[in-house]
């Protein structure tokens, strides 16, 4: 019952997410069929009529309606040829491949390196990471991305031979180094977070109760600091999980991967309609629906958290 | 249990025995991503991807690997706009006639022509063939173009098929497209029926949206043409076997294709698509590319590595914009004199773009262009402007009385969100405040909200730009006459437009040469725009790979006649 | 036997009453008496302020000190890294040059010295030669037989060739190699002047000075409007003790006017959008149930718009005209788009507290829902808050840029810190001094803010009260 409501809601964020991107999206000035070179009036007509921009806007808008409950998309205006739908089904694979490869990397980073520095507080090891976690968030990911790029080309040439490939897609060996740079920030944020989170538990009652008890100190550690501490990285990386799948634009052109943000950045820029309606809709289910997980893993982890 | 049980003060001891736990959490998260990794491993290759370890060139198989900055959005010849489309359709595709590698037309599927100042005619080789080994027909261009016309195909590049006898009539749905004129007597000939006369129509035929289509083929495919390796038809040079979209193509040489012996070739693997340009140097230093571009950036770096560095012209011309409009004060001439006066484009091209193949503008026409026996820039050349800055001053304050001015307002200077536009409209920005006293605003606009503004005419300057739409000067020629949609800050002056008039329709090329030295000079005089540059290329290939032809339209870059040689 | 205790009478009698009795040894501390006397024994918070202090007498004091015009550009100075040589020479106006066959000497060479003004080469004309092809190169050729830039083709009758491209003081070798009728390359050169055939192409060693004309001078200020110095004097370009971006303009200048708009964006986005999180947040976690359902999805609803197209759209509903500083604006955006992810983790951390312990007790004592929630729940999330307020400011200042870039914050030339890291990017590997220098100075903030958080949270912690 609870999950029904949940979802019911869900489909009315969804609802209200295609709405407003639809009338904002309308509201941009210039429109997906403006370009570098200005079309003569004649052609203009001609692909305001094919895509049916002739209409109002209110009647635009129940058709998108119409064909969305059918899961429908449409067709792409800057791809002329190709569905909406084969956009998304194509390259959200890869985008969610490398987006959950960077979310493993930087919540087992996140947590372990948080961990460790709440245990060594203002200590040394505390110190040196705080300070590599300040470069990894105040380097832009342009250049994180291109440093490592970079450093993949070096270690290639002084090796002699192809270690690492540079860039582009299809094995194993082509994901690690882009999905560590995606996940670096996501990391040091969840590193802190952890940190922060565990200093708090550190003196709870139950802590202390249990030390008294003189329960082994792997089992307070892990079964209560860590377990108690860890809620708000799952919190974060909720939602962080769809951002990193959908916002790995930087990362996909560097490493030339056929991901989902790129299509998703470049719609905008063109105003591609359909596109951007697609992939914002798609992208907000995706959204809901992690986030509905994530309530349902915060009852796993702390009973005591009642969500009704 | 052997771990120590320790007491509750004991901090020291707790977080030893702690950090030895987060120590085997460590090596278990890393065994887990290890086999994660492997699952994920196994899902990519359902998912696909580029050709992964494929080296710069594959001397056993002659095929190389190249990168392309652009996907192209489908290979549909009715609809390809783009650099991208342009230079794969330029491997996959070839029309009636094509460029050779001396830019001198040459027979294609046509095997010759003949044009008529009403008319022009090809007879088409019998051993054309498409990719699937059915013979290229004279139906396939009629159809074709029928397509581009049709208004329900809303090709945006249908103008370019206005020259042919009643196409803008069907392209405008007054007319039905089998009105068109071209006429098929028999399958090998194409009759085609001119509006105008065309002089330049044979080159027109080279270009994309002439391409041919057939018609059984492109029905079958439900309004997919183009949009994947199985959705297309070959009848050039290469055939695409795979199309992994935003990731890779692999087009294979075509055995049914008539010129077969001229390509080297087996293959080109375009195994990355990225417009990052520092992405691509890795990958050709990686020896992972066969060919890549350099910004003035990276030029350093080229030179360090020992490279044979090339460069070439774009095509494309750069200039700065007017607003023409009767309440704009860019409408007065002296104004823009005296901005022509100290605005060095040298400065601009040797300081701050850096790149050589970079020309500084000092004509709207570009210096490729073909006049009647030599370049036309050669024939023509631009007039020539010496700076003068007292003059300029002189001519403000001359603008400035004209204008009943108290003191000068700020102009606005619309620009893009790319950096070089941006760096570019700084630089325009603090040479007119330190040499003329003159303050600009730069209105910074995105990709399309810049167009909305540059249509609308809400500008007093703007940073514009031309590439040809094909190798005439009258692409670019027309560009400010009074009725081009084009001619964003509403330029309009009768001279200029009798004389483009003259180089429509003259069939007469010295006559036609002498308009568009006329338009030269009208640019020059009236300053309409202020040419800023040319653009060039600067790029590296691999030493080992021969004959790449870099092209201004079409196929950017051409590896139908490249071949391997591995040398001494 | 019990005996009675014998107490005196005036045993019974009340005692004088006295101040002193009731009273602590130490003084009594309120929570946030308490916090601010450990923050100031907090060494990590008390260096975290020295850094916010400094970076705002950079930006506030700064510019009074180091008065340079950061929006001068300067092209012969473009993208100089520190400690550049600055010396030039005065020499004459530049003039076209269409080639001097009286040049003396035989082969490729020199017109006229070379300057950064331009390279003067002259040749004779090779009878095979159909074109000439300039190189430039800043190594002597080796065995790859990689000749450099190639700068240009000459036709066979113009035997000269004027270099201006990006001329830099130091050593250049130029070639001149031969084109046949087919536009390919020959195996022949021009020999330098004075030079055998070798194995190798054969080049010409250029060493460029750098040069300013009267004029220019005049305009930087070198030289007096009625001065006239000899040609050939020598002045020393003005000084910029962090080098110049690239357009030639003083870093340090950029650096210290960038730092009003990067710290204001840096601290009051954050402040405003995490505090407006923290408000949602509590309200949705507290009050639970329903409330708290159709509140989160409202916080999913915004995350889930796109944020450049709103961003751009927010642009045209505050109509931001060109050349505007679009500050406000921005700041209202940043706050409109980005509050819910602190929102929902606030949220999730309330969820956990409100069924601890200390809340029942509280609640049962009668406590009220402010008083629960502001001497209760907040403090105990403090610590979560600050790390995200801390990541917020990196955040909005590149935030800041990108809006910048897409003309929707501050119009150019203003710098801001995040711009100008943006546009050091691409120069990262040739002149690394441009992104070095605003990154470090966005890391220093980052830093000391960071700092400060670990400090505020230690100082604001309840439970550590008695530790330490």
């Amino acid at each position: 019952m609870y999950t029904l409501k949940r979802l019911l809601l869900g489909l009315i964020t969804i609802w209200f997410i295609a709405t407003a991107t639809f009338f904002g999206m309308h509201a941009v000035p210039g429109d997906p069929l403006t370009t570098d070179k200005a079309l003569n009036p004649t052609i203009r007509e001609n692909l305001e009529e094919k895509y049916g921009l002739d209409k109002p806007l209110g009647t635009q808008y129940v058709i998108y309606l119409q064909n969305l409950v059918q899961g429908d998309f449409g067709i792409s205006f800057t791809q002329e040829n190709r569905q909406v739908n084969d956009i998304i089904a194509e390259h959200f694979p890869v985008s969610a491949t490398l987006g959950i490869l960077a979310i493993v990397f930087s919540a087992a980073g996140g947590v372990l390196w948080g961990a460790l520095t709440a245990l060594y507080r203002n200590r040394l090891p505390d110190t040196i990471i705080m300070f590599l976690v300040i470069l990894g968030i105040s380097v832009p990911s342009f250049v994180v991305a291109a440093i490592g790029q970079l450093s993949l080309v070096n270690l290639n040439q002084t090796a002699g031979t192809s270690i690492l490939p540079v860039g582009g897609w299809g094995t194993i060996w082509h994901m690690i180094v882009p999905s560590m740079v995606l996940g670096l920030s996501t990391m040091a944020y969840l590193t802190r977070l952890m940190r922060s989170s565990m200093l708090e538990i550190v003196n709870a009652d139950y802590v202390r109760t249990a030390k008294a008890k003189g329960v082994p100190a792997p089992q307070i550690f892990s079964r209560h600091q860590l377990r108690n501490a860890i809620l708000p990285v799952i919190t974060v990386l909720g939602p962080q999980i769809a951002i990193i799948t959908t916002g790995g634009f930087v990362v996909e052109i560097i490493f030339a991967i056929p991901g989902l943000g790129r299509y998703f950045v470049q719609a905008v820029q063109q105003l591609d309609y359909t596109v951007i309606m697609g992939t914002t809709v798609f992208y907000g289910a995706f959204l809901v629906f992690m986030v509905i997980l994530v309530d349902l893993i915060y009852g796993f982890i702390d009973p005591r958290v009642r969500l009704e | 249990m052997s771990e120590p049980r320790i007491a509750p003060d004991s901090e020291a001891a707790y977080a030893k025995s702690a950090g030895r736990q987060l120590l085997i959490f460590g090596l278990l998260v890393v065994a887990a991503i290890v086999a994660l990794m492997w699952v994920l491993q196994a899902l990519a290759g359902m998912v696909g991807g580029s050709n992964a370890n494929a080296q710069a060139i594959n001397y056993a198989d002659q095929t190389i690997t190249i990168a392309l900055a652009e996907e192209p959005p489908q290979l549909d010849s009715t609809r390809a706009t783009d650099a991208s489309s342009g230079m794969v359709l330029g491997h996959l595709m070839e029309g009636l006639l094509r460029m050779d590698l001396n830019d001198r037309l040459e027979p294609a599927i046509a095997e010759r022509w003949e044009l008529t100042t009403t008319q022009a005619t090809f007879w088409l080789r019998k051993d054309a063939k498409w990719s699937d080994g059915r013979p290229i027909t004279a139906h396939d261009f009629s159809f074709a173009w029928r397509t581009v016309l049709d208004p329900a195909t809303a090709s945006r590049y249908s103008f370019l098929l206005y020259p042919i006898k009643n196409g803008r009539a069907i392209n405008e749905g007054k007319l039905p497209p089998d009105q068109l004129g071209v006429s098929t007597p028999d399958d090998y000939t194409v009759v085609v029926e001119l509006e105008n006369p065309t002089p330049f129509f044979g080159k027109m035929v080279t270009f994309q949206t002439y391409f041919p289509l057939r018609e059984d083929f492109y029905r079958s495919t439900n309004g997919k043409y183009g949009a994947d390796a199985d959705k297309l038809l070959s009848s050039g040079p290469f055939v695409a076997t795979s199309w992994v979209h935003g990731a890779s193509m692999y087009l294979e040489k075509n055995p049914h294709y008539w010129d077969r012996d001229r390509v080297k070739l087996n293959a080109i693997n375009i195994g990355y698509i990225t417009s990052d340009t520092n992405a691509t140097l890795n990958f050709f230093k990686d020896n992972k590319i066969a060919f890549t571009t350099l910004s003035a950036e990276n030029l350093r770096e080229a030179l360090e590595q020992r490279w044979h560095v090339k460069r070439e012209q774009d095509g494309t011309v750069f200039y700065l914009e007017f607003n023409h409009q009767p309440n704009r004060l860019t409408r007065n001439k002296k104004l823009r004199q005296a901005m022509q006066l100290v605005i060095d484009m040298d400065e601009l091209v040797y300081k701050v773009t850096k790149l050589p193949g970079y020309l500084p503008g000092e004509s709207l026409f570009p210096v490729w262009l073909m006049g009647v026996n030599d370049y036309f820039r050669k024939e023509y050349p631009a007039p020539e402007l010496k700076l003068d800055q007292d003059r300029a001053r002189q001519l403000l304050a001359e603008a400035k009385t004209e204008l009943g001015l108290e003191r000068w307002p700020e102009l606005v200077l619309l620009s893009g969100d790319n950096p070089l536009s941006s760096i570019q409209s700084e630089w325009v920005q603090g040479v007119l405040k330190e040499k003329l006293g003159l303050e600009l605003k730069i209105d910074k606009q995105i990709f399309k909200q810049r167009l909305e503004k540059m249509h609308a005419g809400d500008f007093d300057m703007v940073l514009g730009g031309w590439g040809p739409d094909y190798d005439d000067p009258l692409t670019f020629g027309d560009l400010f006459a009074s009725w081009n949609v084009q001619n964003r800050g509403g330029y309009a002056s009768d001279e200029l437009d009798r004389l483009v008039a003259i180089a429509q329709s003259s069939v007469d090329t010295e006559e036609r040469m002498r308009a568009f030295a006329g338009i030269q000079q009208i640019i020059f005089d009236d300053v309409v725009i202020l040419p800023m540059y040319e653009r060039g290329v600067t790029y590296v290939v691999h030493p080992d790979l021969h004959n790449v032809k870099r092209r201004v339209i079409g196929a950017a870059v051409d590896y139908t006649s490249a071949y391997i040689d591995r040398g001494s | 036997m019990s005996q009675a205790t014998q107490l005196p009478d005036d045993a019974f009698a009340p005692l004088t009453r006295s101040q002193h009795v009731q009273s602590l040894s130490r003084p009594s501390l309120s929570y946030w008496q308490d916090a601010w006397q450990r923050l100031r024994a907090n060494r990590r918070a008390i260096i975290s302020l020295y850094l916010i202090l400094g970076l705002l007498l950079f930006t506030l004091i700064g510019p009074l000190l180091w008065r340079v015009d950061p929006a001068l550009q300067d092209v012969d100075q473009i993208s100089q890294p520190p400690g550049a040589d600055r010396s030039a020479i005065l020499t004459e106006d530049y003039q076209p040059w269409y080639g001097d066959p009286n040049t003396p000497g035989e082969g490729l060479r020199l017109a006229q010295p070379a300057s950064t003004q331009a390279v003067r080469l002259q040749w004779e004309a090779d009878p095979d030669a159909a074109e000439y092809r300039i190189y430039r190169n800043i190594f002597p050729v080796g065995t790859e037989r990689a000749l450099g830039l190639p700068l240009f083709e000459t036709p066979a009758n113009q035997t000269y060739f004027e270099d201006r491209l990006d001329l830099r003081p130091g050593v250049y070798f130029y070639t001149v190699v031969i084109m046949d009728s087919a536009g390919e390359e020959t195996e022949g050169v021009i020999l330098p002047d004075g030079q055998t055939p070798g194995s190798l192409p054969n080049q010409l060693e250029v060493e460029v000075k750098r040069v300013v004309t009267l004029s220019e001078a005049r305009q930087r200020g070198l030289v007096d409007a009625d001065e006239n110095p000899p040609m050939g004097t020598e002045y020393q370009f003005a000084w910029h003790p962090l080098g110049t971006d690239y357009l030639g303009r003083d870093m340090l200048a950029r650096l210290m006017h960038g730092a009003r708009i990067s710290l204001f964006i840096g601290f009051f986005a954050p402040l405003l959008y995490v505090l407006i999180g923290v408000i949602y947040g509590s309200m949705a976690g507290f009050i639970g149930g329903m409330t708290d359902q159709v509140l989160m999805r409202m916080a999913d609803f915004v995350v889930a718009l796109p944020f450049l197209l709103f961003m751009i759209l927010f642009k045209v509903v505050f109509s931001i005209g060109p050349g505007e500083s679009g500050i406000t604006p921005m700041l209202v955006a940043m706050i409109i788009l980005l509050w819910p992810s602190t929102a929902r983790l606030v949220r999730g951390q309330i969820l956990q507290i409100r069924e601890e312990g200390y809340i029942s007790a509280s609640r049962l004592l009668g406590a009220q829902t402010n008083y629960l929630v502001l001497r209760h729940m907040i403090p105990n999330t403090m610590g979560v808050i600050l790390v995200t307020l801390t990541f917020a400011v990196p955040g909005a200042i590149f935030t800041e840029a990108f809006l910048s870039f897409i003309g929707m914050g501050v119009a150019p030339p203003t710098p801001s810190w995040g711009s100008m890291c943006n546009e050091g990017i691409k120069t990262m590997l040739t002149t690394p001094h441009e992104l070095i220098f605003p990154a470090l100075f966005i890391s220093i903030t980052v830093l000391a803010f960071n700092l400060l958080g670990d400090g505020l949270r230690d100082a604001l912690d309840a439970r550590m009260r008695n530790r330490e």
